[in-house]
C-alpha cells in the first residue's frame, strides 16, 4: 500500500504537508482502493440482474429485456433510476428504526465481506490470516438483516419469510462449514490468498469436487435463491421478508442479494477453482491477467446460479430442511474424514 | 430404495439431465418477437379496427341499409340516414362505440356492399374513452388510410367466401 506514497513526485509533495502525509494520504489511499473494488462490483451487480433476465428468457424461449438501450443493455440502470425516484413507504405498524436499518445491514454486510476476497495476485484490501473465517462470520451475520426486516415490518408474511430465511441460512451454514474445513485441510490455511496459491489441479482438487457441488447448492440456499427461495416464496408468502419494502429500502435488499451471489461465487472460485490462476493449471494461459480469469470463473459459477433458477422448481420447506440436515450434513462430515484420510495416507497434509 | 436408484440420486443424474435440457433450450430460437419493432403475421380474416370504404371514384360505399346496425349484437353501431340532393340514400351519421364493440365481424358479414369492414389495424389504444367513440368522419378516414391493405385482405379471402 505504501508503494504508491513512495512515488518520488507524491513523496516530495507529501514532505511539504506533514499533516497530509500522516493522516489524509493513507485514508485517501484506502478510500480509493475501496472505491476501485466497490464501483466495478456495483456495475457487475447491475449487469448480473440483466444477465439473469436474459438467461431466464433464453431458457424459457423468450427474448428478455430488449427495449432500454441496444439489446436492453441499459435496463438495469433504468430499473435503478425507477427505484431511486420512488417513495419509501413505512408501514404505520412498523418499528421505524429497525425497518430502515435492516436493508442497510444486508447491503453493508454483502459489501464488507469483499474486503478479504483476492481478485488477483496481491489485489486484496485486507490480506488477513483468518480470511475464510471472517467471510464465514460475515455471511452468518447476513441473517440479521433479513430477520430484522421480517420482524420490523410487523406483517405476518414478512415475519414468516424472515423466520424461514433464518432457519434456512443457519442449516446450510453447517454443511458449508464442513466444506470449508475440508478445503482448509487440503490447503493448510484460512488466508484466502494462500488458499488460491496452494491450489494445484490434481487428485486433491478432484477429491474436493463433491464439496464444490455441495458448496454451490448451499450457496443457493444461503443467498435465498431458487430453488431455495422460500423466504420470499411469492406463491404463499407474497414477497416474504421484503413485502413491506419499497423504493430504495427494497433496492438495498435487492443489491444485497445479488452482491451475496457474486460474493459466494467468488468464494467458490477461490476455494475450488483456483481463483485468479489460469484454469486447469495451463501455464500457457497465464498471459491473460489474473483478474480476468477470476472474473470468468465467477461468471461461470454465477451462470450456475441463474441456470438453476431456470431449471428447478421451488423446494418445499420440509424438503429443504431434510436436504440440509439429513443429506448434506452427514455427507460433508463423511467427506471431511475421507479427504483427511486421503491426505494423511499420501503424506499430502500441509505442514507435515 | 433400490441400489440403482440410490446411485442415480447420489450422482444427481436427474438433476444433470434437467440442467442439460434447459441448457439446450438456451440455444433454440426464441418464440417471442421484439413487438413494437417486429410484428407477428396477421390472417386476412383478422378483425381489427373498423373502417368505412369508398369506391375508386371517391363515392362512399355505404348505402345506409342499416343491416350492420341491426345485426350488431353489442348494439355498438348507430346510423341515421336521409336521401341526398342527387336522390341517393346515404348516412348522415355513422357512429361505432369501439368500447361496446365485441369485434365479432358480423357487421362486415352483413354489409351487402363491403362498406364497413374490420381492417388489420389493432394499435389504436387511446387514453380516454371519448376517443374510442368513432364517428363517420373517423371511419371514412380509416378507410382511406387502410384501403390498400383492406383490399388486399378481402382479395386474399375471396375464394373462401
Amino acid at each position: 500500500m505504501d508503494k504508491w506514497l513512495q512515488i518520488p513526485a507524491v513523496a516530495a509533495l507529501l514532505k511539504q504537508y506533514p499533516f497530509a502525509a500522516a493522516y489524509v494520504a493513507p485514508v485517501a489511499l484506502i478510500v480509493i482502493k475501496i472505491l476501485a473494488l466497490v464501483v466495478p462490483l456495483l456495475v457487475i451487480m447491475a449487469y448480473l440482474t440483466y444477465a439473469e433476465r436474459k438467461v431466464l428468457g433464453a431458457i424459457q424461449l423468450r427474448q428478455g429485456p430488449m427495449m432500454v438501450g441496444p439489446y436492453g443493455l441499459l435496463q438495469a440502470f433504468a430499473d435503478g433510476i425507477k427505484l431511486f425516484s420512488k417513495e419509501t413507504i413505512i408501514p404505520s405498524g412498523a418499528d421505524k428504526t429497525l425497518f430502515l436499518i435492516a436493508p442497510m445491514i444486508t447491503f453493508a454486510l454483502s459489501l464488507v465481506a469483499w474486503a478479504v476476497i483476492p481478485v488477483g495476485q496481491g489485489l486484496v484490501l485486507a490480506n488477513i490470516n483468518v480470511g475464510m473465517l471472517y467471510l464465514f462470520a460475515i455471511s452468518s451475520l447476513g441473517v440479521y438483516g433479513i430477520i430484522v426486516a421480517g420482524w420490523a415490518s410487523n406483517s405476518r408474511y414478512a415475519f414468516l419469510g424472515g423466520l424461514r430465511s433464518a432457519a434456512q441460512m443457519i442449516s446450510y451454514e453447517v454443511s458449508m462449514g464442513f466444506v470449508i474445513v475440508a478445503v482448509t485441510l487440503a490447503t493448510g490455511s484460512l488466508n484466502m490468498t494462500e488458499i488460491v496459491t496452494a491450489h494445484r489441479p490434481g487428485w486433491v482438487t478432484a477429491l474436493l469436487f463433491p464439496m464444490f457441488v455441495i458448496y454451490v447448492i448451499s450457496a443457493l440456499a444461503e443467498t435465498n435463491r431458487a430453488p431455495f427461495d422460500l423466504p420470499e416464496g411469492e406463491s404463499e408468502l407474497v414477497g416474504g421478508y421484503n413485502v413491506e419494502y419499497s423504493a430504495m429500502t427494497f433496492a438495498l435488499f435487492f443489491l444485497g442479494e445479488y452482491l451475496n451471489m457474486i460474493l459466494l461465487s467468488g468464494t467458490a472460485t477461490i476455494l475450488f477453482l483456483g481463483g485468479w490462476l489460469p484454469p486447469f493449471g495451463i501455464s500457457a494461459l497465464a498471459f491473460v491477467p489474473g483478474v480476468l480469469w477470476f472474473a470468468l470463473k465467477v461468471c461461470f459459477v454465477l451462470f450456475i446460479f441463474l441456470w438453476a433458477r431456470g431449471t428447478l422448481p421451488r423446494y418445499r420447506y420440509d424438503q429443504l430442511m431434510r436436504l440440509g440436515w439429513k443429506v448434506f450434513l452427514p455427507f460433508t462430515l463423511v467427506w471431511v474424514v475421507v479427504v483427511a484420510g486421503a491426505l494423511l495416507y499420501n503424506h499430502a497434509l500441509p505442514g507435515m | 430404495m433400490s441400489a440403482t436408484k440410490t446411485v442415480r440420486s447420489f450422482f444427481l443424474i436427474e438433476l444433470i439431465k434437467g440442467f442439460a435440457l434447459t441448457f439446450s433450450y438456451m440455444f433454440r430460437k426464441s418464440v417471442t418477437i421484439n413487438y413494437p419493432f417486429e410484428k407477428g403475421p396477421i390472417s386476412p380474416r383478422f378483425r381489427g379496427e373498423h373502417a368505412l370504404r369508398r369506391y375508386p371514384n371517391g363515392e362512399e360505399r355505404c348505402i345506409a341499409c342499416k343491416l350492420c346496425e341491426a345485426i350488431c349484437p353489442a348494439q355498438a353501431i348507430t346510423i341515421e340516414a336521409e336521401p341526398r340532393e342527387d336522390g341517393s340514400r346515404r348516412t348522415t351519421r355513422y357512429d361505432i362505440d369501439m368500447t361496446k364493440c365485441i369485434y365479432c365481424g358480423l357487421c362486415q358479414e352483413a354489409c351487402p356492399v363491403d362498406a364497413i369492414v374490420e381492417g388489420p389495424n389493432f394499435e389504436y389504444a387511446t387514453e380516454t374513452h371519448e376517443e374510442l367513440l368513432y364517428d363517420k368522419e373517423r371511419l371514412l378516414a380509416n378507410g382511406d388510410r387502410w384501403e390498400s391493405q383492406i383490399a388486399a385482405t378481402l382479395e386474399a379471402d375471396k375464394k373462401y367466401r
